[in-house]
């Protein structure tokens, strides 16, 4: 029977391995809705993950993937201020997002449905005020919940909810436009 | 309900975070006030429009590889091990090794070890089979909301009649059932979807009688185990341990209930 005593490393790895590398995609899928740039996301992640694995015994009983969402966001922070590309101020969504009701002789639901376009939606989710667009994502995508995501961008749960209606009248309301 | 406070509450509706109390108030706000309801249709149809995978991105190759070089030490096993089916046939039944070689006092220390060891490789395909299941078009054998129809499909594919109950009003919609084969045994998988998350429970012959639930985590997916009547029950998903465990609860009273009629 092989009993073989395991290296506090090698159990290190593996546990590692187990509760990391699950997300490894949803990791990845973060990254390029915040940083908007396939070679970008691909060094962020690999940074997450080399930083995650360094603190992982910090993590005790907390849950994985916030916590690692919560790497990530630093990482793409750091390489934005570092390319001094970002233009991330709270205040940009608010005069960009004024909600533009339109008139529609559809029912909404048809208006809806006349793009129905992965494409397009990319594309909308792309051009969203970075403090927005983190949420909706987490939200929508890597499927957090409003406490997790709290979590992760270090916001109370109200600010959560906020800024993801804000989120979701801006896409709504650019999604009607594109019909 | 004024529409303002609806307003926020409408897409924590959307999103599943509200108590029953709250949703039923801001149901009841939507369905009374036209522009609510417009707002919530409108609002709903961007949210599926973002639950498509064709938002998510894969991790390429070679992304994955630089990330698996940066951790030391030992690949995971589980996932990448194929299925020995034969050879381990020889040594299990089902899912309850402990139940046929509990008979075995003398060798009892032996039989604790080789069963944890069991159980890890079993837990181990249990979630390889979920993930297998995942990809496209592995989903369902049998394709259909109806737990008439899943029911009498194994009839003739396997030699237990698993309990198939439909959880759709508790928030768990039933897809359909498969064949799967778990330690080289053809098993039952019955399978749900909370939101956009799949769950799969595996249905085996099994004579053990814990009905006590045994919840572990491997590769990050929950499995929930436990036995009832000679079925052993292993259910596994990405959704968090408490929404796994109000599955097993609703589950078990269902089928409870099933059996008493």
């Amino acid at each position: 029977m092989a009993a073989s005593v395991v290296s506090p490393d090698a159990d290190k790895a593996r546990r590692f391995r187990d509760a990391a590398l699950p997300h490894l995609d949803d990791a990845y899928t973060l990254a390029r809705y915040l940083l908007r740039s396939a070679a970008d996301a691909d060094d962020a992640v690999q940074e997450c993950y080399l930083r995650a694995f360094r603190h992982f015994d910090g993590l005790r009983g907390q849950a994985t993937k916030p916590w690692l969402m919560a790497i990530l966001r630093n990482v793409c922070h750091a390489v934005y201020a570092g390319n001094a590309r970002l233009v991330f101020t709270a205040e940009t969504g608010e005069t960009q997002a004024a909600p533009i009701w339109r008139e529609d002789s559809d029912t909404p639901e048809q208006a809806m449905l006349r793009r129905h376009d992965s494409e397009t939606m990319r594309r909308l989710i792309g051009q969203l005020p970075a403090e927005f667009r983190e949420v909706i994502v987490l939200r929508e995508i890597n499927d957090l919940s409003y406490r997790d995501i709290a979590e992760v961008i270090g916001a109370p749960v109200g600010t959560v909810m906020s800024r993801l209606a804000r989120a979701r009248s801006i896409l709504r309301t650019a999604w009607l436009a594109e019909g | 309900m004024t529409c303002e406070e609806s307003e926020i509450l409408l897409h924590a509706l959307l999103d599943n975070e509200l108590d029953a109390g709250h949703a039923r108030e801001v149901e009841a706000h939507v369905a009374a006030c036209p522009r609510c309801g417009v707002q919530l249709s409108q609002l709903r149809a961007v949210h599926t429009e973002m639950s498509s995978p064709q938002l998510r991105f894969s991790a390429p190759a070679g992304l994955r590889a630089r990330v698996e070089a940066t951790v030391p030490a030992a690949r995971a096993r589980v996932t990448a091990t194929p299925y020995p089916m034969a050879s381990r046939r020889t040594l299990l039944r089902g899912f309850a090794l402990g139940s046929v070689l509990s008979g075995a006092l003398a060798a009892s220390l032996m039989i604790t070890i080789m069963r944890s060891d069991q159980d890890q490789r079993i837990m181990g395909e249990v979630v390889t089979a979920h993930l297998r299941s995942l990809q496209v078009e592995h989903l369902t054998d049998v394709q259909t909301s109806d737990q008439h129809t899943v029911k009498p499909w194994f009839n003739g594919r396997l030699d237990v009649a698993p309990p198939v109950v439909d959880l759709t009003a508790q928030g768990f919609t039933l897809l359909g059932g498969r064949l799967d084969y778990i330690d080289g045994h053809a098993v039952a998988a019955i399978v749900y979807r909370r939101r956009n998350h799949v769950l799969n429970l595996f249905v085996a012959a099994g004579a053990g009688s814990e009905r006590e639930v045994k919840t572990e985590t491997v590769q990050g997916f929950t499995v929930k185990s436990w036995s009832d009547q000679g079925l052993s029950f292993r259910v596994v998903s990405d959704i968090n341990a408490e929404e796994l465990q109000e599955f097993v609860d609703r589950f078990q009273a269902a089928a409870r209930q099933g059996a008493s009629l």
